[in-house]
């Protein structure tokens, strides 16, 4: 969708009073409609195009596009760079930011290049361990943890100063943003965590991928007895998944990832393996609407991206609304 | 050792309780300590602590102890050194993600803090990030200053 006071590409819209962030995606959500947000895939290259073309595949069915910072600690393209291109064109950029690789410095500072560069979204992780990713030889940095890092940004933004106290004369306008996982140990935790989270400056949250409704449904009430519903947005995070087989490495492999045993049955039982894994998608966003509190979905479709606009489609997540895209 | 640092957690209860009372001491033996300068005190006294919180606790003697908010598991022993709750790789066993035979440092902590029964004022609680400059030094010491109001 656009908006009447849309900007050229690449520059920001003006921010509304109760705003934070000069951004589209912080608009749709508190406009009350539900959001659809994706993970891009970086590529392994040097070359814009590789970009462009990935995140063309959203145009249409996304609010904001998330840029993933090496995730599972495997080298690609840094989400700075490209926030960097994408927001020029301008599309919503939901800047990763993991504590894995840098320091407090060096958060800081990208933080101050990614608002200026028109990003108006952060997303705070802890990261996940150099050990999981293709350079398990690295140096883990962890100065900060992912909620020190929310205290931290929410400092620049709202008393504009750094870490050390000293002043920023113009702060980064960021909506900011955290992860949750409901499904990992120790379960009875988590539902504080998220509170511990909102209390350092989460505006939004974006979960692990949900394949447990009832477990979903669990951590959300949880979360409305500890009154974290009216000051969280939170985005259900689901994806397709290619075949049983791969569904089987990945509960085995990916940590955090659970995956009950009902969906593996499920996809094994199918002719079509990635279709029901589409299929199964767009059932779980269906399920995920009903839980209160979840305002949005964030689609996390690993090598399968060309499928985002069937899945959104079909499941009417966007309740025939059209997002945002770049004119042609 | 992971046999006594599992058994700190198991009698979380009373070994924060203890720790309640050594810092009643401390406060009480405050103005001696003073007397004789902290600064003086820091090396014989992180000496200590490293000896008995590196034996109870796998203490990593970060020099800013945080046990009596995490259920007398100490933080620093996490592969990401995350110092405000567990990351989302916890294994359904409740392995830590990088080191898979290890319990999630935040699993005891949880159930430590249970224990104990102080979740609200402890585990809940935002911890700043480490300040780098401390490892090493007394947490006792810097704690004592920091609640008697003396210079950090």
């Amino acid at each position: 969708m656009s908006f009447d006071d849309e900007p050229l590409p690449g520059d920001n819209l003006p921010i509304l009073p109760g705003h934070t962030s000069p951004g589209r995606f912080e608009r749709v959500l508190r406009a009350g409609h539900f959001a659809v947000t994706a993970e891009i895939a970086p590529p392994d290259s040097a070359d814009p195009n590789d970009v462009f073309e990935r995140a063309a595949l959203f145009d249409g069915y996304v609010d904001a596009i998330n840029a993933t910072d090496s995730s599972g600690a495997n080298c690609h393209m840094s989400s700075m760079g490209i926030c960097s291109l994408l927001t020029r064109r301008g599309y919503a950029m939901i800047l990763q930011q993991s504590c894995r690789d840098r320091n407090r410095i060096a958060m800081q500072g990208d933080l101050l290049g990614a608002a200026a560069m028109g990003v108006c979204n952060v997303l705070c992780l802890s990261g996940d361990g150099v050990q999981s990713g293709d350079h398990p030889e690295a140096k883990p940095v962890f100065d900060m943890d992912s909620i020190s890092a929310l205290t931290m940004v929410r400092t620049m933004r709202d008393e504009q100063q750094f870490l050390s106290g000293r002043s920023i004369s113009a702060p980064p306008r960021l909506f900011l943003g955290a992860a949750a996982n409901p499904f990992a140990p120790p379960l009875d935790f988590r539902p504080h965590r998220m509170a511990k989270k909102i209390a350092a400056g989460a505006q939004f949250i974006q979960t692990q991928y949900c394949f447990d409704i009832d477990r979903m449904k669990t951590f959300m009430a949880q979360a409305r007895d500890l009154g974290l519903l009216e000051k969280v947005f939170v985005l259900a995070g689901v994806g397709p998944l290619a075949s049983a087989k791969a569904a089987d490495w990945i509960r085995k492999n990916v940590a955090g990832v659970h995956i009950p045993d009902a969906v593996i049955a499920r996809l094994s039982g199918a002719e079509d393996q990635k279709q029901e894994g589409v299929n199964l998608c767009i059932d779980l966003i269906e399920q995920v609407r009903e839980i209160e509190g979840i305002s949005g979905v964030h689609i996390m479709a690993y090598r399968m991206e060309d499928r985002i606009g069937e899945i959104v489609s079909r499941s009417n997540a966007l309740d025939s609304r059209a997002p945002w895209q770049p004119a042609n | 050792m992971k046999s006594v640092r599992l058994w700190s957690i198991r009698q979380s209860r009373w070994l924060n309780l203890l720790y309640e009372g050594l810092e009643a001491t401390l406060t009480l033996l405050n103005p001696l300590l003073k007397r004789i300068g902290y600064e003086r005190l820091d090396k014989p006294f992180a000496a200590i602590e490293r000896t008995v919180k590196g034996f109870l606790f796998d203490s990593q003697s970060c020099g800013q102890c945080t046990l009596g908010s995490t259920g007398m598991a100490c933080p620093m022993n996490c592969p990401k050194t995350l110092r405000n709750g567990p990351c989302g790789g916890v294994r359904q066993n409740g392995g830590c993600e990088i080191k898979p035979e290890m319990t999630c440092v935040w699993v005891n902590a949880w159930q430590g803090s249970q224990q104990i029964g102080n979740i609200e004022e402890t585990i809940k609680v935002i911890q700043p990030p480490v300040d780098n400059r401390l490892k090493g030094r007394s947490a006792w010491l810097r704690a004592l200053r920091l609640r008697t109001g003396s210079k950090v």
